[in-house]
């Protein structure tokens, strides 16, 4: 270093590994960030104080309180059980045949690949609602469903009207159309797989089941698991199309209530702020699931909430202390630190 | 005892196409026990192929083609030709290590679990026999200390030390190795070769895909020279880089050297 530097940069060097310097001014980020307040306060107040003004009287439109009357009876809330019953039996069915529809799909064998084929195109092919009612009346098809030898003796008969009642129905027309978009998502998952580690496992012994269950399966969960939570989400909400077929899930239940009440607004909104809840923890899962399945893939697995609510504070309390900030992505604080 | 028992690799005009192209157009070659052989040639002339051929990664089209006295992927019977299943090509591929110039570790297991995997899922050994052995084996490799390690935590060099270390784990009675340094930064080659060099010391019969001429001069038994899908000249590795005798050999060697 020379005598020769003007003085004016000294408050630009680096002292004791912080910088002082004077912030760029974000004048666009406080216009926008003023704007979505208003609007903030806006969606609060309507929702609050919007209402009816009829023969002296002011009616709230929202009527909160019979949201607040309805939102846990007994029959919403059995219609919330039968809602979820409903997503995680369809869900099971639509992953465990999206696996084995996407298997088929990779078959060498061409028969087997178009069975896959023919399956995907007809149920991605035909609306879910038109399937859900057309289980409903199965019956008409097959009256008398029978087990035994195919063109031989049958061992076993069921009637097809008790034995396919609508909630059976709807599972089963839920399931198999999550299937066909189930096998999509495995396909793609598992051709996401460098061939590299196919061959890898080949080398050291493996067979083609164990290739797929211990080396190729783990990894394209990676792929899978997203787009997964996704129709999980998805499901939740395409179950309320069994209301059709007179299920009692979620939406029916309202139905039935406000088709007594006349209160359809605050009936639906019940129902959507159980579905907003049930998606809420949903997303909470999957975030989980997505940073367990991340493992050995990134360098260093992404925080979690409560670490990453840690690590403002840890910076929040430093700034306050006018320390160096040397804290890692868990809030942890860093070396040289207390 | 035949000639062929004391041969770990027998080849007899061994063919290899994909549609009309042909990769491998007639090997003849003999790999003994506890030598190690070097193949050395231009990108594309099907020394890899010819390696994957070894252990059935790829099927062969023509020829005959057998490890320790065994065929690869058939089964000969009453001088007919049974295709093997899938378990008994497993059973085969068990007993031949390979490693690959990309590694090809795998990501969602740490270094100890990527050595314990073979034994405990192929020879269904005890975890805690396979974990006790991978363990020395990665310390044998350098890398006692990065057991607990995901591979993309490990340097290029670490990662291939660990696949050689996965492959050593099955204890082969062949090793594979299919340009194990190419896709590593020069100062990490070193670690490998080294390794590869004591294992070669131990007596360990290996197959050699590779550019690295510096090794097959001091390592290798016997250097084959291939180009298009042939073998154009074989021998000793000093005699053969000192004065090769094929006018394409020269013209490599004068490229790569």
């Amino acid at each position: 270093m020379t005598t020769s530097e003007p003085a004016g940069a000294q408050g630009a060097r680096p002292t004791g590994g912080g910088i002082t310097a004077v912030p760029v001014r974000h004048t666009g980020r406080w216009v926008a960030g003023a704007i979505v307040v208003l609007l903030a306060a806006m969606l609060v107040h309507t929702l609050a104080y919007s209402s009816t003004y009829r023969y002296g009287v002011h009616t709230p439109r929202y009527q909160w309180n019979v949201i607040g009357q309805y939102f846990t009876a007994r029959p919403v809330l059995l219609g919330l059980e039968i809602t979820i019953e409903l997503t995680v039996l369809a869900m099971a069915i639509g992953v465990f045949l999206g696996i084995a529809f996407a298997v088929m799909r990779l078959s060498t064998n061409p028969l087997v690949s178009s069975a896959s084929w023919l399956y995907i195109w007809f149920f991605r092919g035909t609306p879910v609602l038109v399937q859900v009612i057309f289980w409903n009346f199965i019956a008409y098809l097959y009256p008398k469903l029978t087990l035994g030898i195919p063109f031989g003796p049958a061992f076993l008969h069921f009637s097809a009207n008790t034995l396919v009642t609508p909630f059976v129905a709807g599972v089963i027309a839920l399931g198999l159309n999550e299937g066909a978009y189930m096998a999509e998502i495995v396909r793609a998952g598992i051709l996401s797989v460098d061939e590299g580690q196919t061959e890898a496992a080949h080398a050291l012994g493996m067979t083609h089941g164990q290739t797929l269950r211990r080396i190729v399966l783990p990894q394209a969960m990676r792929v899978i698991i997203p787009p997964t939570g996704n129709e999980t989400i998805s499901m939740l909400k395409t179950s309320s199309l069994v209301s059709v077929i007179s299920v009692a899930e979620l939406l029916f239940s309202v139905e039935l209530i406000y088709a007594r009440t006349y209160q359809i607004v605050p009936m639906l909104m019940v129902a959507c702020i159980w579905y907003l809840i049930v998606t809420t923890i949903l997303s909470i899962g999957q975030y989980y699931l997505e940073r367990h399945f991340a493992k050995g893939v990134l360098r260093e697995l992404p925080p979690t909430p409560y670490q990453r609510l840690r690590k403002r504070v840890a910076v929040f309390n430093l700034r306050q202390e006018n320390t160096i900030l040397q804290i890692d992505s868990l809030g942890r604080p860093g070396p040289g630190l207390p | 005892m035949t000639a062929s028992d004391t041969l770990a690799v027998q080849a007899e005009g061994v063919r290899k196409s994909y549609g009309r192209f042909e990769a491998l157009r007639g090997i003849d070659l003999e790999v003994a026990r506890g030598q190690v052989t070097c193949l050395i040639g231009p990108s594309g002339s099907g020394k890899s192929t010819f390696l994957r051929c070894i252990n059935h990664l790829e099927k062969v089209t023509a020829g005959r083609l057998s490890v320790e006295g065994e065929l690869v992927g058939y089964r000969q019977h009453g001088g007919k030709l049974y295709e093997l299943r899938d378990k008994e090509v497993c059973a085969k591929r068990a007993k031949i290590g390979m490693v690959f110039q990309r590694f090809n570790l795998f990501p969602h297991m740490t270094a100890l679990e990527n050595v314990a995997l073979g034994p405990i899922r192929v020879k269904h050994e005890s975890k805690s026999a396979a974990e006790e052995r991978a363990r020395k084996l990665l310390d044998r490799v350098g890398l006692a200390d990065k057991l607990a390690g995901y591979p993309s935590q490990l340097s290029g060099g670490q990662q291939q030390r660990i696949a050689i270390a996965r492959a050593l784990a099955m204890e082969p009675s062949l090793m594979l190795f299919d340009e194990p340094t190419s896709a590593l930064d020069p100062e990490l080659v070193g670690d490998v070769l080294d390794v590869m060099r004591s294992l070669a010391e131990d007596g360990m019969t290996m197959i050699v895909v590779t550019h690295e001429m510096g090794f097959a001069r001091e390592v290798a038994d016997s250097l084959i020279f291939m180009d298009e899908g042939v073998v154009v000249e074989s021998g000793q590795p000093r005699e053969m880089l000192a004065n090769p005798k094929n006018e394409r050999t020269r013209s490599f060697l004068a490229k790569v050297l």
